[in-house]
């Protein structure tokens, strides 16, 4: 499952170059410090409650950590981070299954075949949050105010990133402004490819321990690409067939086997904060 | 004699009679023309007037004179290093040549006086500006498709005279998104720019029709 990627390598089809970007997370350098939160926060003019900025449940976060623990007592005890953005599911087949964007009655949210991006057009949704139910690894987040930010942080927006208003949905987006802001360069410099560093996630650049890569999942030239393939590499969830795009390794087994449900012991010694 | 002229006087007064109801038959069809031309005219004349207000550019701004001296557009509507482009120019870019008067037009004494030697930007309107939640690329656009300015933004290179600004009252989008054209009828490319006008192009040219490609 983690090698069913057919497609050719950077091959043409319409007009740009096809692309499959994808992250590749080491949970065993993520330290939980959170910094791929905030910068992503910062990054796509996510607005926070300053009233609550404990109540995780209505925090607007696009990249999340969770904790998780194996759940044994001393000496045995042991815990994991890990990051989640969203996965930009694939589906399998020709008619691709991406679990939130078949929900949709809006069509305010697409696949691109170009990119493998999962798109959130902010404009078309009227937010009746199925998509929200429909997703299984709790990616997308309801807008339930109007976003504010303090005097003066209005002058720290990105122009790139549209805001919010109350009333939608919105999710992460791979930092897909930083993609066009690549094409641009390339486009000026007349060429079609964007080259690994000219677009990586605001997450990936964050991250003090280096845990997450970002990359074109097929093309081999890309650091994801081999990371993918290691033994230790698994994705959330696999057994429901999303075909996630987030990757994850772990020399530790329990955390391979916390990442995906097995009926039975389903949610047992998994614990989230 | 008088038969006759009694049966002349019936027969008007049948006439009259007939005339009478047909006249009362006509008057809701009258009433519902009449009524239909006040909202009409409303619609199509008063309704457009009040959608849209208007407001005149700081400067008249001659583009024929400056795309004769200058040569073509991208002399100030340039890309940037990075590929962005740079839009409406600084009015840094205006001082290369207007640092002092070049002639005696007033609107060039209007832009030394209130701009350039404050060190004032120039509050242009754009006619074109986009709704937030659109990513454009000029790059795209001119350097890869090579398209030329006029397919979008028309012949405003050969314009003498800034034309006024509208913009809509609600949305306080620019006119020229939906067209000046109220019924939205297009004969130019660049009559309209809403998403219908970018996807009908990107449909002619196969170009990827996914949502990220124009929304942010």
């Amino acid at each position: 499952m983690k090698d069913a990627h057919h497609k050719g390598e950077g091959h043409q089809e319409g007009h740009g170059t096809v692309y499959k970007y994808g992250m590749v997370i080491n949970l065993d350098k993520c330290t939980g410090c959170g910094a791929c939160m905030v910068a992503c926060m910062a990054e796509n003019n996510i607005p926070f409650r300053k009233e609550d900025t404990n109540d995780r449940l209505t925090q607007n976060f696009w990249m999340r950590v969770y904790k998780i623990s194996n759940g044994g007592s001393f000496p045995d005890n042991d815990i994991c981070y890990l990051p989640r953005p969203c996965m930009h599911c694939e589906g399998h087949g020709h008619h691709n299954r991406t679990p939130c964007v078949t929900v949709c009655p809006a069509v305010a949210t697409d696949y691109n075949h170009e990119t493998g991006i999962v798109s959130q057009i902010y404009t078309r949704c009227f937010g009746c949050r199925y998509c929200m139910a429909a997703c299984p690894y709790h990616v997308r987040v309801f807008n339930w105010w109007d976003p504010k930010w303090p005097e003066g942080m209005e002058e720290y927006l990105n122009p790139d990133v549209s805001p919010r208003m109350r009333g939608v949905v919105e999710k992460c987006s791979f930092c897909f402004h930083r993609l066009q802001r690549a094409r641009n360069k390339a486009y000026s410099e007349d060429r079609r490819e964007v080259h690994e560093d000219e677009y990586q996630t605001a997450c990936t650049q964050a991250c003090p321990a280096g845990a997450i890569t970002f990359g074109d999942l097929t093309n081999p030239e890309h650091k994801v690409y081999e990371l993918k393939k290691t033994p230790n590499a698994f994705r959330l969830l696999e057994v429901l067939g999303t075909n996630p795009k987030v990757y994850y390794t772990s020399s530790r087994a329990w955390v391979r086997k916390a990442a995906d449900v097995y009926v039975g012991k389903e949610g047992s010694g998994v614990t989230h904060t | 004699m008088s038969t006759s002229e009694e049966k002349e006087r019936n027969v008007a007064g049948g006439e009259q009679r007939t005339e009478g109801s047909s006249w009362r038959f006509l008057v809701p069809v009258i009433a519902f023309f009449a009524g239909f031309l006040v909202f009409l005219c409303i619609g199509w004349g008063i309704f457009p007037k009040i959608l849209y207000s208007e407001k005149q550019q700081p400067i008249d701004f001659n583009h024929q004179l400056h795309v004769d001296e200058m040569g073509d557009c991208e002399a100030c509507h340039y890309f940037r290093e990075d590929g962005s482009f740079s839009g409406i120019p600084k009015s840094e870019n205006c001082i290369e040549c207007h640092e002092s008067a070049m002639g005696e037009h007033p609107e060039e004494a209007k832009l030394i006086d209130q701009y350039i030697e404050p060190g004032k930007e120039i509050p242009w309107l754009s006619y074109a500006r986009q709704p937030d939640c659109v990513f454009f690329s000029h790059a795209a656009h001119v350097r890869m498709a090579g398209l030329d300015c006029m397919t979008c933004h028309g012949p405003i290179g050969e314009s003498e005279h800034t034309r006024p600004y509208q913009y809509n009252r609600l949305t306080k989008y620019s006119r020229d998104i939906w067209g000046w054209n109220i019924a939205g009828i297009k004969t130019n490319t660049w009559d309209r720019m809403k998403m219908d006008d970018c996807a009908e192009c990107h449909e002619e040219n196969g170009t990827n029709q996914a949502c990220f490609v124009c929304h942010k």
